[in-house]
């Protein structure tokens, strides 16, 4: 019911949207959960467990009950708190966790059956027959899980990450927040205020005094509109900080208006911090009696800020029930609105009424009614027992300061006895300070000059001059409290309302033994709901600390964990979906790779062609087979360069390559390359290449595509750390480098037909490198070959790769060659035994691969000592070898094992297994790759290759691993 | 959580490569035993408390640093160069 | 006292009141034949299968928290026997087929759930990878089933198939992997130690081990000295301390790991799903919520609890390979220390001191081997002898290169994994 002229937003236009299909009219700056609440919609959600209805408990992001999806589609986002969520024209909202409808939920059925499934009963069934677990139980369990529904459909929305710095991170906008802030950016530090509010002001927002002689949310207003009027203030509202990270790093999500397709739906920053000061404020807790958790009964904070906020009366018939002042602060406001209040039931015994309001001082709450929706409520006084009909119950357990993110850092908070709840403890988080009702101070007046004087603790802190600010006036209440966690009465009196925890799950819990607060938290599922037990936990702890006999303080807490409220993953993740997830690199030759209808394959972040298909080719491997051969016969152009690239550089550039590779290059000579083996100090094979010296002090090394990276730390881990006496410097240039393989007998004279100059086999025999001319443009030749023929590999500067690979597809295309792509090359390197990375997988060591003789034991390199270890050098390792079908037909498959003749396919017989495949158009029958035990010893054996996953068995004869050109005649001719 | 460069300032944790404890700068000779080998490569302290550790300002300058750190508070005490670590 | 659906019943129907304690609060003895260091995971089903494998029950587990504190009070839950090395191929084909008996033989619900364990690859070279460990888990006598992209979407269809920036080339899928309850798991195996005469003690810390002549006689705790005529260290994340009272340093660095849990949800995920492209493994528990994480936050840490780098990376993976969990919200992140050996695999073995026993090194997979590792363990105390499904989980393996176990080809070093 809206009350007439009340409420900041009493002016604001209206707005239309629909709650489970049926329309209503709010008010801009309305929450949904106001909204219906003036539209007298009080039963808004199930509970999870029981399906029991029930409404809104708060008015904050602590909210456990109202729960509701909005959007349909790809939009449709579940599980959000109606007492946040502004309402905008079209939004429409739903209800959920129950069928056919909110109000006839046909899982209601669990609450009758709840005498059965009491805390961790499914602990103890379900367990027979064995199967009917997976095919019964489980799946029935499982059918009622969780709140709301994905769509399953592909995010469409937009969310975003940002960083953001500051001397001052404030986090809550309250009074003290407020006063804080002005008091550090008055000494000229950056500062950020973050408030989850759509607005600043915290309380003040709720609440009717005055500070400083005007109303208070016209105060904060006032000092809101001084501080954005600072260059020096960034306030964030609508941010909350989720979480307290190390070294002053701070999670924050931040809502951005709903209803506006242009904008991102939420941003996800990450604020990093000089110094921090938490002003979170309190939220108020609730009281364990009888059915606590009608529709109508909610806290009394949420009460008056639906009243004063809002303009929105809970009730028509409202009833208050309290162990603390704040049972009265309602009634007035609640009169002063010209809502009628029906009692005030206060637990203490001596309380007096401070307006025109029924009083049941020393009385409790001992019984409610009505199904959908409160209607009665049973009190219990000195004089017996009263029926009050009302259909808002507003109850006060007290207080708890909001110490959440203080303890995201492992801190636990302490007992006060003075509030009856827990305070953060000094020094929790790091550079952060904690003010105000955070730390148990309730007066606004107190808020108030904490905010100034953590503030300027915080200033000296950071050695500015501290800001002198006189503290505004304000009411000063004390808060008298006294204890009242639990009502004696029939029925379930209810903790945690999501996860329908009761007061007899956790005396269950404890007869059980379950006793440490850990234990009965898992045991009950008490604290796990969506609140992450903000409104339930400290009241179950004094249940806990009842029904065990300790104390609460001995009892002590469970740890809250980021985030303070939960993050929608792809706000944490905004930026990744699709490609976004990691960059693209591309090589120069990208574009007239994909012109020329290339599929792409991706290696690491590279992008590299597949095959070159031809008009009239309709498979990969016709295509394949095609650029194998005119590789062999002719000439193939293969762009190369996503392999590594370090230019070394120095005079101890070879003494340097000596220690980083287990091969020597100190004695390479100028213009010479030479192939490289580097381990990993462990001893095992980390990556190879070739290496070439294109000057007395200067190198050029290769990486594989995929260690580029890892070879690039690790050399730098060399240099620094291990041999600084050596006077090398180095630096990639993998992006500054276009590089082609240019493979096949026509190389040389494809090559002849674009260099400046000539080349000849006397002048560039195998393994030479130098300087060359192309088109006037100077670039590097290194005569190398990957695939067993007569190759080299031609480098221009990167900005001139796409036009040299234009020249060269021109040339090769006029001598019968072209392009081929990595199933080609794979082919190519396969037939000539050459080993990738699917052999040096990282269990290998040099022997293993037939190389242990180039681990040259005449001088230390990286991985050497490790590389002689007993079991490295065991002679019954798996050694490489080559694989061939007995059947010319036979199929070989990668990742199949290897058996002896006669003996079963299982692991006690594993001889090895295959690591590469090709289909081999040269030789016209598959080929591998394989480690195999005692490999080397076993050329001309036949071994079964087995292959369950593809159901192939073949019978192979081992081979050499190189199976074309043995000699390397083909290379060097 | 971040860390002080000594090259850069305080920077992201995310621009550093970690790579254990800064033992690893103490590298045996190569006949040094394999029981030095063993203590090098694989055997650790492991503190729960104060710690060395080397870090690579990978996305950074690519200085290898040694960081003085708290393994239970993840407290940052100190870092340095890992050529001044040496000496 | 025994559970079954009459029990719940019958109580049901009498206010709950028959219930009885699940397991008894002991005081310690002065002497045991076997003390257990670590009442988490690996240290109950070690009592467990003390009693119930070998008779030895004059055994007392010392816990200096709760029961089931440790990183079974903190994962993802996950089951699975995809291993490919020998050594670790025959451990983890056990730990499955005991987890396959749990609840019957511990009259316990431990709600293992055989949902499937589904990798995803997104190359040829992975596939090659995955295909050689799926037929190690077939050798092995496990299950495996290559499936084909076409495959992959028929059992999570709400992956990006389209334009996701690794594509999905097919997956490995491991139908008898899947998840279990982790804390029911502690609670079934404290509950059956109990019932045959362990004693659980929690709130009792070591603070020493005793040791004469290289024979280890006891241990002093916070709740006085114990003898014991063996002791056996089982403390993820606290390893190197504990070991370190018997003088030993071990192979290990302590680092945390993340993982995440969102609000609950509808049943959408039957899976458990891993990405190949970077480090994100998610499932969908029995109460709706997402259960997910990816690797270790990378840096020495005894702290629990992670920093936003890799959360954040673990959410870009999970916005990359399924954007249709895009508005599920993260209700909850927490960190466990992970024992981190150099080659990722665990130590089951015994020590230079007489008596004295060490199982640690289960890195960032310990839940999993829960079963086995407890019946390993047991074994290896009750007779000094490995058994032969842990054999190589040697200590001195390191030192020698004899049979490394490393399944991720990072290498046999530390801060490789």
């Amino acid at each position: 019911m809206r009350i007439a002229g009340r409420g900041f937003n009493r002016c604001a236009p209206l707005v239309t949207f629909t709650f489970d299909g049926q329309s209503y009219t709010g008010r801009a700056g309305d929450t949904l959960a106001a909204a219906l609440l003036a539209n007298d919609v009080r039963h808004v959600a199930r509970s999870f467990k029981y399906h029991r209805p029930r409404g809104m408990l708060t008015a904050g992001s602590e909210e456990p009950n109202a729960l509701v999806t909005v959007g349909y589609g790809a939009a449709q986002d579940p599980n959000i708190r109606a007492t946040t969520l502004e309402i905008y024209d079209g939004l429409t909202a739903r209800s959920q966790n129950a069928w056919p409808s909110l109000k006839h939920d046909a899982m209601a059925v669990n609450d009758l059956l709840s005498p059965f499934l009491s805390a961790g009963f499914y602990y103890k069934t379900f367990m027979w027959p064995k199967s009917f677990w997976e095919k019964l139980y489980e799946p029935i369990i499982r059918h009622a899980a969780g709140l709301g529904a994905l769509s399953g459909e592909t995010n469409q929305d937009t969310y975003e990450k940002a960083f953001a710095h500051c001397d001052v991170l404030i986090i809550g906008a309250g009074p003290a927040g407020i006063m804080a802030a002005l008091t550090v950016a008055r000494a000229g530090a950056d500062v950020i205020l973050a408030d989850e509010g759509m607005a600043g002001g915290g309380r003040l927002l709720s609440e009717t005094y005055d500070v400083n002689g005007r109303p208070c949310e016209k105060w904060a207003a006032d000092q809101l509109t001084t501080l954005s009027n600072m260059e020096n203030v960034r306030i964030m509202t609508r941010t909350t900080v989720t979480g307290a990270y190390d070294q002053g790093t701070f999670a924050a999500l931040e809502n951005i208006v709903l209803g506006n397709p242009e904008a991102p739906k939420e941003c996800f920053w990450r604020i990093a911090s000089q110094r921090s000061i938490l002003c979170a404020g309190a939220l108020e807790r609730p009281i364990a009696f009888p059915n606590n958790d009608r529709p109508g009964i909610m806290l009394a904070s949420a009460v008056r800020a639906y009243l004063n906020r809002w303009g929105v009366a809970p009730g028509q018939t409202v009833t208050i029930f309290a162990n603390n002042d704040d049972a009265h602060r309602t009634a007035l406001d609640l009169i002063d609105a010209g809502v009628t209040v029906a009692g005030v039931i206060d637990s203490r015994a001596g309380a007096l009424a401070l307006g025109d309001y029924p009083m049941f001082a020393g009385g409790q709450v001992i019984a409610t009614k009505g199904r959908l929706g409160l209607s009665t409520i049973t009190v219990l006084d000195c004089n017996g027992t009263h029926d009050i009909q009302t259909d808002c119950l507003a109850m006060s357990g007290g207080w708890n300061p909001t110490v959440h993110l203080t303890c995201h850092m492992n801190a636990r908070p302490t007992w006060s006895e003075d509030i009856l709840s827990f305070v953060p403890i000094d020094g929790a988080i790091p550079k952060m300070l904690v003010a105000g009702a955070a730390r148990g101070v309730f007066s606004t007046l107190g808020c108030l000059a904490e905010g100034i004087a953590v503030a300027n603790n915080t200033l000296r802190e950071l050695g500015l001059i501290e800001s002198q600010i006189d503290i505004p006036t304000a009411e000063n209440s004390t808060y008298h409290i006294e204890p009242l966690w639990q009502v004696d009465g029939k029925g379930r009196k209810w903790l945690d309302f999501q996860n329908d925890v009761h007061v007899k799950d956790i005396v269950l819990a404890v007869q059980e033994n379950f006793r440490t607060v850990e234990h009965m938290k898992r045991y009950t599922t008490q604290g796990m709901a969506t609140d992450q037990g903000k409104n339930s936990n400290v009241v179950a702890l004094a249940v806990l600390a009842d029904a065990t006999g300790c104390g609460i303080p001995e009892t002590g807490t469970t740890t809250f964990r980021p985030p303070y409220v939960p993050v929608a993953i792809a706000a944490m993740g905004a930026g990744s979906q699709g490609h976004g997830f990691a960059p693209e690199r591309h090589t120069t030759s990208h574009k007239a790779t994909l012109d020329r209808g290339a599929p792409m394959m991706e290696a690491r972040l590279w992008y590299r062609p597949s095959y070159f298909p031809k008009p009239g080719e309709t498979t990969w491997l016709e295509t394949c087979n095609r650029e194998v051969a005119m590789v062999r016969n002719h000439v193939g152009i293969c762009d190369v360069s996503t392999l590594g690239k370090i230019d070394i550089q120095g005079p101890d550039a070879g003494a340097f390559l000596d220690f980083i590779y287990c091969n020597t290059f100190s004695t390479l000579r100028e213009n010479r390359v030479r192939y490289g083996l580097m381990l990993r100090e462990d001893g095992h094979v980390m990556d190879d290449g070739t290496t070439a010296r294109l000057g007395l002090n200067n190198y050029i090394m290769t990486t594989t595509t995929v260690a580029a990276g890892q070879v690039m730390t690790h050399l730098e881990w060399v240099s620094q750390a291990l041999r600084p006496d050596l006077l090398v410097r180095f630096a990639s240039v993998t992006e500054q480098w276009a590089q082609f393989a240019v493979a096949g007998p026509k190389s040389r004279d494809l090559l002849n037909s674009v260099l400046d100059t000539t080349i000849d086999d006397e002048n560039w025999p195998f393994m030479s490198c130098g300087s060359i001319d192309v088109a006037g443009v100077q670039g590097r030749l290194f005569r190398i070959s990957f695939s067993g023929e007569h190759a080299y590999e031609i480098a221009v500067p990167s900005r001139f790769g796409a036009s040299l690979f234009r020249l060269l597809t021109a040339q090769a295309e006029a001598m019968d060659g072209g392009l081929y792509g990595m199933e080609a090359l794979n082919v190519l390197r396969i037939e000539k035994g050459f080993i990738t990375h699917g052999e040096i997988h990282g269990r290998v060591t040099a022997n293993d691969i037939g190389f242990g003789r180039m681990v040259n034991q005449k001088k230390d390199c990286i991985g050497n000592a490790m590389s002689q270890r007993l079991g490295l050098l065991d002679i019954n390792r798996e050694q490489l070898v080559g694989l061939k079908p007995v059947e010319k037909t036979g199929r070989l498959t990668a990742g199949a094992h290897l058996f002896i003749e006669g003996e079963a396919a299982v692991s006690e017989n594993d001889q090895g297994y295959v690591t590469s495949v090709c289909y081999s158009p040269t030789f016209g029958h598959d080929l591998a790759l394989a480690f195999l035990k005692d490999g080397l010893k076993r050329h001309g054996n036949r071994v079964l290759l087995v292959d369950h996953l593809r159901d192939v068995q073949t019978w192979c004869e081992v081979c050499h691993p190189v199976f074309l050109d043995q000699k390397g005649e083909l290379s060097r001719g | 959580m971040r860390l002080p460069c000594p090259l850069c300032g305080d920077r992201d944790r995310r621009e550093f490569y970690y790579q254990g404890h800064a033992l690893m700068l103490e590298r045996p000779l190569r006949d040094a035993g394999d029981a030095a080998w063993d203590n090098y490569l694989h055997n650790r302290d492991n503190p729960a408390g104060e710690t060395r550790d080397l870090w690579h300002h990978e996305a950074g300058c690519g200085a290898w640093i040694v960081v003085t750190r708290n393994t239970v508070t993840h407290e940052v005490l100190d870092a340095i160069l890992v050529e001044k670590a040496r000496v | 006292m025994g559970y079954s659906g009459f029990k719940i019943i019958k109580e049901g129907l009498f206010g709950q009141k028959g219930w009885k304690p699940v397991w008894r609060n002991p005081e310690p003895k002065p002497e045991y034949d076997v003390i257990i260091i670590g009442g988490g995971g690996h240290g109950l089903s070690t009592a467990y299968y003390l009693a119930k494998e070998h008779g030895i029950t004059n055994v007392a587990v010392l816990e200096k928290g709760y029961l089931g504190g440790g990183n079974i009070g903190r994962n993802t839950t996950i089951v699975r026997a995809n291993y490919f090395l020998p050594g670790n191929s025959e451990f983890y084909s056990h730990s499955l087929k005991l987890w396959e008996g749990m609840e019957q033989d511990l009259n316990y619900n431990t709600m293992m759930s055989q949902r499937g364990v589904l990798n995803l690859f997104h190359s040829d070279g992975q596939r090659d990878e995955f295909v050689r460990r799926g037929n190690a888990m077939i050798n092995q006598g496990d299950d495996a089933i290559l499936l084909s992209s076409e495959g992959v979407r028929e059992q999570v269809p709400f992956i990006d198939f389209e334009n996701t920036r690794f594509p999905i080339y097919g997956g490995l899928l491991h139908k008898r992997g899947g998840t279990a309850r982790h804390d029911a798991v502690a609670w079934g195996y404290a509950r059956g130690a109990d019932q045959r005469g362990v004693d659980l003690i929690q709130n009792c810390e070591v603070t020493a081990i005793d040791i004469e002549s290289g024979v280890v006689k006891g241990v002093q705790t916070s709740r006085g000295p114990i003898r014991a005529k063996k002791v056996a260290i089982v403390v993820a994340g606290r390893s190197s301390q504990v070991a370190a009272m018997a003088g030993i340093r071990l192979p290990i660095e302590s680092h945390v790991l993340q993982a995440f849990v969102s609000e609950g949800v509808k049943p959408l995920l039957n899976n458990v799903v891993s990405f190949g492209m970077g480090h994100f493994y998610i499932s969908q528990s029995d109460k709706g919520g997402l259960v997910f994480g990816g690797d270790l936050d990378f840096y020495a840490s005894y702290a629990a609890r992670g920093n936003l780098p890799m959360a954040e990376h673990v959410m870009d993976a999970a916005m990359t390979l399924m954007p249709a969990i895009g508005k599920a919200r993260v209700l909850r992140s927490w960190g466990g220390i992970m024992d981190m050996s150099p080659d990722g695999s665990p130590i089951i073995d015994k020590t230079d001191t007489d008596g004295l026993f060490l199982n640690c090194g289960w890195c960032y997979g310990g839940f999993k081997a829960v079963p086995a590792s407890g019946f390993a363990y047991a074994h290896l105390i009750a007779k000094k002898m490995p058994h032969k499904t842990a054999a190589k989980f040697r200590l001195d393996r390191f030192a020698t290169g004899q049979d490394l176990l490393d399944e991720e080809g990072t290498g046999s070093q530390h801060n490789l994994h």
